[in-house]
């Protein structure tokens, strides 16, 4: 009981490091804020989480995809709705994303270290553009098939087609599925916290001085 | 369900021929038009709550 | 120093100012309330897309002369994917940049031999008529040199008639007529997709060999064409029909409509596009990525100033002029 209690006080366990940072950085009321700066007043401010509102949809239309199997909806008309549910969750995803990137870089909101957040939110973008393309390859239809085709050869030109093959579908079905949103779940998480953590970026030329 | 529109939907798409290059379907067009006036409208459009200065209805923003 | 470091520290420490309410959950449910409504209006109104696979019936049906030249090619070793190089065969070294060679580096790891497995192999595995038979058990017999100099001769001859391989001049092509008439009509039949496929396997998740095949041909490359989903033609970002496609990829596919890069003629730029641009692509992401930190770019935002918009109360209401 003694080393316990030492433990707490000059943690060396690898547990109480961890549990001692994440209640210094991010405490509860932190994550889980009642309040924002008054400035956090434009409707800017809603792209982000309407981004992850669509990616929660297309989560959910691609579970179901994924338990009917790749080629459901080429002969079900339900299938066709959940793929069209999955297609439009996709382009409203982008859509908000895009905004929600246009407004950050406006807002320079990598001030104030929060470059990592910025860097963070350049991952998800990019592993968003991985997990679409996985998605358009995995079709079962003709766009599926061309896009294979072409994108194979941006790939091999560079040497990624060694290891990722735009033809494999057995292959990319698996990263699309089971890789890719694990990955763009775990940015986006990442992204969310550092956002809890350092607080939303002060407005440019919020004066130091004044109005605090 | 294939959509209401998609007789109208699955018809080969027109393209709009700004020069030689550039060209652009009509339906990205206007995914990226949708963009920008997003981007405008909530530049401009005053948000709710927004003259709040402690402890107003909350507005929606993350 | 001073004003920038003191700057610094007030956008990094913790806000102490006016604050006003906001409730996250809240938020975050009408979000998805918000934006499931409208992923299920799209859908309604708009279904989505799903244009039929192509098939190689469909192909030796509509088109039996390509198809048949296609069968020729493979053999000849005149198709692009005969002659593509890594990961597929040692035909070529591929695309370089410079002094990296990066497709050749990364070695041939997914091996296509092409006469054999989109040809030979297939038709192998299925009942043929005698005639056909004869014909690839002869050109399994023959040395490699004899096969090659039978589907040159062969191919160079049809060429030479602009495809219409009825009409083409007598001469030494072997059993090659026969192994591409069987093809054809394997294909005209429906069975040479699942052959190509699973080749001779139970399981097949690898459709490599299909879509190699696929391409070399004009079946495929017509569709496109029709479809308006050549790359340079912007196609990158287009959708079959009338339905948005990936708007989000112009910066990758604005690339493939300007000069060098849409003439392969033109070493070095344009004959290694693909590799090229790829580079060009990782460059501009990696100014995105560094924007903040990148002089001139990082301070957009300061000289076009659109945050006065943004934060337009906040401004007024503390009486914060703009800062040049």
């Amino acid at each position: 009981m003694s080393s316990h209690l030492k433990n707490e006080t000059e943690p060396t366990m690898w547990t109480a490091k961890l549990r001692n940072s994440w209640q210094r950085n991010l405490p509860i009321d932190k994550l889980l804020p009642d309040t924002q700066p008054a400035y956090v007043a434009s409707w800017i401010y809603i792209f982000g989480v309407l981004t992850i509102a669509a990616f929660g949809d297309i989560i959910v239309s691609g579970l179901i995809l994924s338990f009917a199997g790749p080629a459901w909806y080429h002969t079900s008309s339900v299938g066709l709705f959940v793929n069209s549910l999955h297609f439009w969750g996709v382009q409203l995803f982008f859509v908000f994303m895009v905004v929600h990137l246009w407004g950050k870089f406006w807002m320079a909101a990598w001030r104030g270290r929060r470059f990592r957040t910025w860097l963070t939110g350049i991952a998800a973008f990019l592993a968003s553009i991985g997990t679409a393309f996985t998605g358009y390859l995995i079709q079962t239809n003709f766009d599926s098939q061309w896009i294979a085709y072409e994108a194979k050869d941006g790939f091999n030109a560079v040497g990624i087609g060694a290891f990722f093959t735009p033809t494999n579908i057995g292959q990319i079905m698996l990263i699309h599925v089971a890789l890719l949103p694990l990955v763009l779940g775990a940015i986006t998480v990442w992204h969310v916290l550092l956002v809890r953590k350092n607080g939303v970026v002060p407005p440019i030329d919020a004066a130091p001085e004044g109005g605090n | 369900m294939s959509g209401w529109l998609s007789d109208f939907m699955n018809v080969p798409a027109t393209y709009i021929h700004f020069t030689s290059w550039l060209q652009i379907s009509v339906a990205n067009l206007i995914v990226i038009g949708v963009m920008v006036a997003l981007f405008i409208i909530a530049m401009f459009a005053p948000f709710p709550g927004s003259h709040s200065t402690d402890s107003q209805t909350s507005g929606d923003q993350s | 120093m001073k004003r920038s470091a003191q700057q610094n520290a007030f956008d990094s420490a913790p806000w102490t100012g006016r604050v006003r309410s906001y409730d996250i959950i809240k938020e975050g449910f009408i979000a998805i309330l918000v934006v499931s409504i409208l992923v299920v209006t799209f859908s309604l109104v708009f279904g989505s897309p799903d244009d039929k696979q192509l098939t190689f019936k469909g192909w030796a049906q509509t088109n039996p002369t390509n198809f048949y030249d296609t069968t020729v090619q493979e053999l000849a070793g005149t198709s692009g994917s005969a002659g593509y190089g890594p990961p597929y065969n040692h035909a070529s070294d591929g695309l370089n940049i410079g002094p990296l060679w990066l497709q050749k580096w990364a070695g041939v790891t997914h091996p296509v031999d092409v006469p054999n497995d989109l040809v030979i192999t297939p038709l192998s595995s299925t009942v043929v008529p005698a005639q056909v038979a004869t014909a690839l058990a002869t050109w399994k017999a023959a040395t490699a040199d004899q096969q090659t100099a039978w589907a040159t001769a062969y191919d160079t001859a049809i060429a030479a008639v602009e495809g219409d391989y009825t009409i083409v001049d007598p001469g030494d092509y072997g059993p090659v007529p026969a192994i591409a008439q069987g093809l054809t009509d394997v294909a005209k039949s429906g069975s040479l997709d699942g052959l190509l496929l699973a080749g001779g396997n139970f399981f097949s998740t690898d459709n490599t060999k299909q879509i190699l095949f696929f391409g070399d041909g004009a079946y495929l490359d017509d569709a496109a064409t029709a479809a308006n989903l050549q790359g340079n033609t912007w196609g990158m970002m287009n959708e079959t029909g009338r339905y948005p496609g990936q708007a989000w990829l112009w910066l990758y596919s604005l690339w493939y409509q300007i000069s060098p890069f849409t003439n392969e003629e033109s070493a070095p730029l344009g004959s290694n596009a693909d590799a090229y641009i790829m580079f060009v692509v990782l460059g501009l992401t990696g100014a995105l990525a560094f924007a903040p930190i990148i002089p001139g770019l990082r301070s957009i935002p300061r000289r076009i100033p659109l945050h006065r918009l943004i934060w337009k109360n906040y401004y007024r209401e503390e009486n914060i002029p703009r800062r040049k």
